[in-house]
């Protein structure tokens, strides 16, 4: 054996190439799904640009100039104007014809739209005088995520409660698991039973008019927005520390007095997040609302009248366009618009649930 | 204790209890209803035949093949993909490194992500910025890959199931004890020796679970590839990675919204419609059940 031991030259790694190769390789591929983000950013943005450009000249308008202007048609809606008529939109569906997806269209000059035009109130974009306001796509949306959240979250938050509170552990593991499978199902089974099933339901037991419409489509939309509000909020019931449950117990409070006054205002950071989840999860739906929702782009503040959601126009028209032309921009500015929206939902639930939460469970209340 | 606050205490716990079942009984309720319409449908013969006198008769062979070629093609791209990443997190990247931080939030708002804007983007950068490319540099500007196909649509569907391999593994990396991988280096092994040992066939259930999850997620998706590779109706069933192909769930959008005959297909839409759903169904319970299993090692 060698008397000298371990000195500095014997302890110092040895190089490796097989080590050297899958350390570099898996980094390398954990950089991904940052690199898809930025990518979808770069390119739903790039498809926008025709939008905005004049095709004689190559100035390209940055993605980082466009972003306050979506937040102009977002933040300040027009005068809502309250016309009753249905703006239907039939779509002449080529859908067995092939489609030409060598040619590229390219917007005209007298075709460029304007930030005026798109906070016009009529969609029409095939038409012989084409009009993209994004305003009824807007309002639509909007009606159909209210609708669907205020059904979907007390139900989901009651559900967690009791998932979490109430049943007594061999049945919070069979709730749990069982709620979730709801996740499980395709947004298009739900569609079609909405379709199906529901519309007919919900028209005989309220009586209104028009079968499709805002209402069944946000019920709709709650079915797949509440496994998602059910399984954040019941993560949340359950994290919270099993002091604070043991100190109020002790005080001579009961159980509901417990669940009620103690857990679920300390929950309330996590309920809140999960209710931005499910909000982000009806806004940009596209089957149940391609569906479920009538698909009429109007104005209204009628619960029961079909109403047209910014993700099932792209759905419903994306396959129609021309490539490069103004409508086609216009679809892929919805979806900025979307994914913006999302992203943005997405990050405020993730920072505001991790400082609150963290805030409060290191007992720094304030 | 006062009577007032006894019921206030009744109508909170009964309220609650009554959300959990109206839940559950919404998830029955689907399942039946679906049974209840396609069970003169459901048929061998259904399964396995191509659809017939304009789609109106006939059974979904190809929506079935399509959907498996897509969600096959899919694992192969988003399951490898995924675990590297989830090994990186847990086994590389320390908890509180920005890179490990910025990964983890880029894989969460992958998870939000509307499934349309993955549509979009499978148009813009597989068929018109890939595809276009690929035609122009190897057919000199033949049309071939610049347009929606199988390929292009897995291709999306994979990047929408990424964050669900990548969260399920992560989760089964963690249940590995950690005095294994310390044994494991103690005895002199290096790190990715103790993580092609040690961590990744100690996580094997997980990484099985993560890809079925997402095959079942990527099987039921239909608006990423609206416009990306699903086509109404083919004759034959796709043989290149180049062609269109039939979708299930694609299938069943177009037969109960833009077919000419809509109630007179109705079995057939619930028919696919159960498939669709069994198959979802079944492989989220085998998941459910492989989950709970590591969850119990943990606990043991």
């Amino acid at each position: 054996m060698n008397q000298k031991g371990f000195t500095k030259e014997t302890m110092r790694k040895r190089f490796r190439l097989s080590e050297y190769l899958s350390q570099r390789i898996i980094s390398g591929v954990a950089f991904l799904s940052i690199t898809i983000i930025v990518l979808i950013f770069f390119f739903v943005f790039r498809e926008t640009l025709p939008v905005f450009q004049q095709p004689e000249k190559s100035s390209v308008t940055s993605s980082e100039e466009l972003v306050p202007e979506q937040y102009g048609v977002f933040a300040e809606p027009e005068e809502e104007n309250l016309q009753p008529e249905v703006y239907g939109i039939e779509l002449d569906s080529s859908l067995m014809g092939n489609r030409d997806y060598g040619t590229e269209g390219t917007a005209s000059e007298d075709e460029r739209v304007t930030v005026k035009d798109l906070l016009g109130d009529e969609w029409y974009p095939v038409s012989s005088n084409p009009r993209y306001g994004l305003i009824p796509l807007f309002v639509g949306t909007i009606k159909i995520t209210i609708i669907s959240i205020l059904f979907a979250a007390p139900i989901a938050i009651l559900a967690a409660l009791f998932s979490a509170a109430f049943a007594p552990t061999w049945l919070r593991e069979w709730i749990k698991p069982a709620i979730e499978l709801l996740a499980g199902f395709p947004s298009v089974v739900v569609g079609f039973f909405a379709l199906m099933v529901m519309a007919t339901v919900l028209q005989d037991l309220f009586g209104y008019e028009t079968r499709l419409n805002a209402f069944v489509g946000g019920i709709a939309m709650g079915l797949a927005a509440i496994p998602i509000i059910f399984t954040i909020t019941e993560d949340a019931l359950t994290a919270i520390p099993g002091s604070y449950k043991e100190a109020s117990l002790a005080l001579g409070a009961t159980k509901w007095q417990t669940a009620l006054f103690v857990t679920l205002p300390a929950a309330t950071p996590g309920i809140f997040a999960a209710i931005l989840l499910g909000i982000g999860r009806v806004f940009g739906e596209t089957m149940i609302a391609l569906m479920a929702t009538g698909n009429a782009a109007l104005i209204s503040a009628n619960p029961f009248e079909s109403v047209r959601t910014l993700a099932a126009t792209i759905g419903a028209e994306m396959a129609e366009v021309v490539f490069g032309d103004t409508h086609y921009g216009v679809l892929f500015l919805i979806g900025s618009l979307l994914f913006v929206f999302t992203f943005s939902l997405n990050a405020l639930a993730e920072f505001y649930v991790k400082g609150r939460l963290m805030k409060r469970f290191q007992g720094k209340t304030s | 204790m006062s009577r007032r606050r006894k019921i206030t205490g009744g109508v909170l716990v009964g309220a609650s209890a009554f959300s959990a079942i109206a839940i559950i009984a919404i998830i029955v309720v689907i399942l039946v209803v679906v049974i209840i319409g396609s069970k003169d449908k459901i048929t061998w013969e259904f399964l396995t035949a191509f659809p017939e006198n304009g789609m109106t008769e006939g059974g979904i062979f190809p929506a079935i093949y399509g959907t498996a070629l897509m969600v096959i093609i899919m694992s192969v791209a988003a399951v490898p993909f995924g675990t590297i990443t989830a090994i990186y997190l847990t086994e590389y990247a320390s908890e509180k490194s920005v890179i490990a931080q910025t990964i983890r939030f880029a894989v969460r708002t992958l998870a939000t992500v509307p499934a349309i804007i993955f549509g979009l983007f499978g148009l813009g950068f597989f068929i018109k910025f890939i595809g276009g490319e690929m035609d122009s540099i190897f057919l000199g500007g033949e049309l071939r890959w610049a347009q929606p196909n199988i390929l292009w649509a897995s291709l999306t569907m994979s990047l929408l199931t990424l964050p669900v391999v990548i969260i399920s593994v992560e989760e089964a990396i963690r249940t590995v004890p950690r005095e294994l991988r310390e044994a494991s280096l103690a005895l002199g092994a290096t790190k990715w020796q103790t993580i092609k040992k040690i961590v990744i066939p100690g996580s094997i259930s997980g990484i099985m679970t993560g890809m079925i999850l997402a095959v079942s997620r990527g099987a039921g998706e239909v608006a990423p590839i609206l416009f990306t590779g699903a086509a109404y109706y083919l004759a034959t069933l796709p043989t290149s990675l180049s062609d269109q192909f039939m979708n299930l769930g694609y299938h069943i959008y177009i037969m109960s919204t833009q077919s000419a005959d809509v109630d007179g297909t109705m079995s057939i839409q619930y028919a696919t419609t159960l498939v669709l759903l069994m198959l979802t169904f079944l492989l989220n319970f085998i998941a459910v059940i492989i989950r709970a299993r590591i969850r119990r090692r943990v606990k043991a």
